[in-house]
This record gives C-alpha cells, structure tokens and sequence, in this order.
C-alpha cells in the first residue's frame, strides 16, 4: 500500500511577513519550513505505516527551495519523494491547485492520503477536501490521529460534545489538526540516507495536465490595518478603570 | 447577481452565522437562495430579510457529517456565487462544492464589495490579500466580520429530499471533559499564558469567565508545556477567533498569538511587563501581576 503525504513549504511562523510593492516579498523571508499541521499528518502517516507497512509518499508543489522540505521529510522516513515542479504557486486559484496535487497522488499510485488542515501562508484548508472530491475519496477534516482498523482507518476528529472516532476505508484524504505526536527528529542516519535519495521531479505537463487559467486575480497584498495606540494603565487599581470603559465606551459588557 | 448561501446549523437551529452569511450576501446586491443542510432552522431562515426562497434539503445523510456526502446532496440546490461560514464544516463542504462544480475557492474572507473584490487575511493576519473574482466562485465567510440581516421576511420553503450515501461511520463519541464553552463560539474570551505561573491557575480565569458568560483560551506555550488541551489553544497553530472582547492574562504577544486573535473587536491585555508586545494591539492595556490584576477584575465585573 502507498500513503501520500502532501507538504507544503510556507515561511516559519515565526517569520516576519514583509509587503513590497503590493505584494508579499518572499526574498525577505528569513526560514522557510514544513507548515505546521503538515507536520503533524507526516509523523501520523509514519506511524500508520509503521504499523501496517508500506510505501510512503512525500509529495509538495513549488520552486527548487522545496527540495529541501523533502530531504527533510525522508530524515524522518519517507520513502519516496516527489517534487512537482512549479514557479509561482501562489498564482494558482483552488482549482487548479488540486487539480495538480491529485494528478501526482494518482500517479504515485496511493489509496490513501495525509495532508494538514490548511497551510500557515493561505490559511484556506480547500486542498485536503478537494483533492478528495478529485479522486473521488472520503475525507475527514481536523483529525488528531489515525489508525488502521478491520481493513480500513479509524481517525479522531472534534465533534459538537467533544471528540468522535470514525470508520473510512480506501480511498480516503486525512486533514490533520494538531495531532497526538510532534513529529519526530531526524537522526544522523536518517539525515545522511536523505541526503543520497532521489527525488522524482514532475512537470505539469508530464502530469498530462492543462491547468488553464487562474478564475481569480490577486489585485494585492498589504500589511494589516494599524491599530490606532491603546490607552495603558499602571497597577492593579486601575482594573475597575477598565472595566468600567469596557462597559461604557467599548459597550461590550 | 445569483447568490446562494449554505445555512450552518448548531444542535436543532440555525448558527447565528447564517445571518450575516445573508447579509454579505445582500449587501451585493443579491437576493439569495438559502439552502439548509438537514432542513433545520428552515422557518427561521425563511424569516431573514433579504432571502428570496429557502431550501430545505432533507436526508439521512444529515445525520453524520461527511463534507463529501453533504456536497453531493447540496450542490444540485447551488447557484451563482455560493457562501458558506468559514467554520470548519462549512469550509470543508464548500471546498468539496467547488472542487465538484469547478469553480475557484476563497476560504476565511472578512470583506466583499461588487465586482466581486474580496480581502482576506493571510500568514494568518500577517498580511492581507485582495482578490477579484469573475465568474462563478465559493465562498466561506469568517464569522462576525459582517452584519447580520434583519429578521421579518417571508420567504417560500421548498423541500427537497437528497438520498445520499455517507462513506464515514462513527464508531466511538468521546465527550468533553468540561461543558465550557468553546474559545471559537465565544463572544468573550479571556485566555492564560505562562505568565500565570501554573496550569493550577487557570482557575481563577475560569471563576472571571463564569462571571461574564466567556470561554477560556490559552497559549500554544501553556498548552504544550502544561498540557491544556489543544481546543483552547489561540494562535496560529490553534483557533483564530473574532470575538467583540478578548483579554489576555500573562501573555507575552509572541506573533503566532497575535495572528490568531488580532482581530478581536477589542482587546484587554494584563501583564506586567510593560514592554510586552500584546500591548502593541491591545485597547486597554494593564501594567500589573495577574495576582493582583484578576481578584480586581473579578469584583469590577461582579459588581457591574
């Protein structure tokens, strides 16, 4: 069984966001890394096939910086790695996005796929659903952990009392939330093995794609409205100060 | 411009989004369609200004959440520009939607205007994106970043009845620990971060919530090293919320925690460290320990 894992490198959240000339400068991000809930599906799709064996997949969209988000990713165990190759994703809509990601997962042959809830740069969460809809697979959003369970997956997501484990076989997309288990640290081996594993290079048009064009512009990016200075007080007694303004100029208790 | 807006539910009625999925919706100029999941809540949507025909889709597949399923029976009942909450059901069944009709998505979107020009957050509220979009489109909504519609309309209901097969069983419900209301539904949040000292507390942030009606959130650093669940977490690893007031109580302002809940309509921060960067967004700022600062808080807010 093959289970994909589809990554996306996004600038570290601990990074400063910088506009320039309406749109986001990404020269000026200091770190690039995994976003973070993808993190969270790769240490879950490592152990599900640890579990079950397999082959697992790591796939991510984008410029030649991706690479290194692979090698990472098979540091802590991938065992395939597929680059699809890709100047500006950032000027792709939705479609056109999922359209690429599920012509690479049914290329690489896998029943089963992992991926974050959304991405810390786009903050949309579309892909995991729609990629689904593409394969025609099931999809569980916002699950915490996976496992397998009578010939298919038994995965933990929120539900309106709390949480809930549902049954889903193959073909099937898990979107992750933060998960049980951070993802796990390279060893030394596992960075060396990294270093010397190849990675598949594909490109749209060797997906047989034709993606058209994009159905939305970006007009622009700016930073966020500045919020005009707050008013700040000093010490403890000042609480009912506040309170009070809380009630008669914000009209919020 | 056709216009179809996908209700959100909570327990046996409407999500009090689904009226200012309404009123985005006329405020382009559209008389939507409101097409209600399992049909509950349909009178009441029928009752929201601006709402030229609701309907109601019923089933079994309504009973389990499987976005999948639910795109399938709804999507035949969609026209136009098709809105749903930016909740986490709602995205996933307007991703599926628009992956099914082949249309552009555009999740978590707090302004529209004609045209249809839409901003959005993005880097989680480090910067903002404006897009525009021809032609048909799905569209989710952040919640309390538009005006509800007013009530005293009279639309037709129509009920339709979708069989669908549901492709997700639930083995196992696991209830919460606590009946708290949760951070993402609150209109009041007041949240602790490791300024507070000790898991142990959180109490007394929950005795000042009790008070006023709020949830309680926390810190990605409390949830992690003190092991609060992950639900509470605020931030951009955790929830994004919007509420009209959010307090917050020993916590530094790391920028993953402002991205998460910078747009809160107004904000008190509590901390006694004047150079805390939460005071950078907060409206009220208090230079104080939260020793000191909570006790006084709770009798302010009890003898309001």
């Amino acid at each position: 069984m093959t289970i994909a894992v589809l990554l996306k490198q996004v600038p570290d959240t601990t990074a400063k966001i910088t506009v320039s000339n309406g749109r986001v400068d990404e020269n000026a991000v200091s770190k690039w890394s995994f976003s973070p809930y993808d993190e969270y599906a790769l240490e879950a799709a490592l152990q599900l096939k640890e579990s079950m064996g397999g082959e697992l997949v790591a796939i991510t969209a984008g410029p030649a910086r991706c690479e290194k988000l692979l090698r990472d990713a098979a540091a802590v165990g991938a065992d395939n790695l597929v680059h699809i190759s890709a100047e500006n994703i950032n000027d792709f809509d939705s479609t056109q996005m999922q359209k690429l990601l599920a012509a690479a997962v049914e290329k690489s042959g896998s029943s089963v796929v992992f991926c974050g809830k959304q991405a810390a740069d786009t903050n949309s969460g579309s892909t995991g659903p729609g990629v689904a809809e593409l394969i025609g697979a099931s999809c569980i959003t916002m699950v915490s952990e996976v496992i397998s369970d009578s010939g298919g997956y038994l995965a933990t997501r929120p539900s309106s009392s709390g949480h809930e484990k549902v049954a889903v076989s193959a073909p099937c997309v898990f979107a992750f939330d933060k998960g049980v288990v951070e993802m796990r640290r390279p060893n030394v081996r596992g960075i060396m093995m990294a270093k010397k594993k190849p990675i598949e290079t594909w490109s749209i048009e060797e997906l047989g794609l034709d993606l058209g064009t994009s159905g939305i512009s970006i007009d622009s990016h700016s930073p966020p409205a500045e919020k005009p200075p707050g008013q700040k007080f000093e010490g403890a007694d000042s609480v009912s100060t506040v309170v009070g303004k809380l009630r008669d100029e914000a009209n919020v208790i | 411009m056709q216009c179809t807006v996908i209700a959100e539910t909570v327990g046996d009625s409407l999500h009090p989004i689904t009226s200012q999925l309404i009123g985005a919706a006329s405020s382009l100029g559209a008389s939507p369609i409101v097409v209600v999941p399992g049909g509950i809540g349909s009178e009441e949507a029928a009752s929201i200004d601006g709402v030229s025909k609701v309907v109601s889709v019923v089933g079994d597949c309504f009973s389990t959440f499987d976005g999948g399923a639910w795109a399938t029976a709804l999507s035949p009942q969609c026209n136009g520009v098709i809105i749903t909450g930016a909740t986490s059901n709602g995205r996933e069944v307007a991703a599926r939607i628009a992956a099914k009709r082949g249309v552009p998505i555009i999740q978590d979107v707090t302004g529209l205007s004609d045209g249809i020009t839409i901003t959005r957050p993005i880097y989680s509220g480090k910067a903002v994106e404006t897009t525009t979009v021809s032609g048909d489109c799905v569209i989710t909504l952040r919640a309390n970043a538009f005006d509800s519609a007013g009530s005293g309309g009279s639309a037709a209901v129509n009920v339709v009845d979708q069989s669908v097969d549901v492709s997700i069983a639930v083995k196992e419900a696991i209830n919460k620990a606590t009946e708290r209301l949760d951070v993402s539904e609150a209109d009041i949040i007041i949240s602790g971060g490791r300024g507070i000292g000790q898991k142990e507390n959180f109490s007394h942030l929950e005795e000042v919530a009790d008070i006023i009606g709020a949830a309680v959130g926390a810190s990605r650093a409390v949830v992690d090293e003190w092991g609060m669940p992950h639900s509470m977490q605020v931030g951009q690893t955790g929830k994004t919320v919007t509420p009209s007031l959010y307090i917050a109580v020993g916590i530094s302002g790391a920028i993953q925690h402002l991205a998460g809940m910078r747009s809160s309509k107004y904000i008190v921060a509590i901390n006694k460290d004047p150079e805390a960067p939460i005071f950078g967004v907060a409206d009220y700022g208090i230079v104080a320990t939260w020793e000191d600062a909570v006790p006084a808080l709770k009798a302010a807010l009890s003898s309001l």
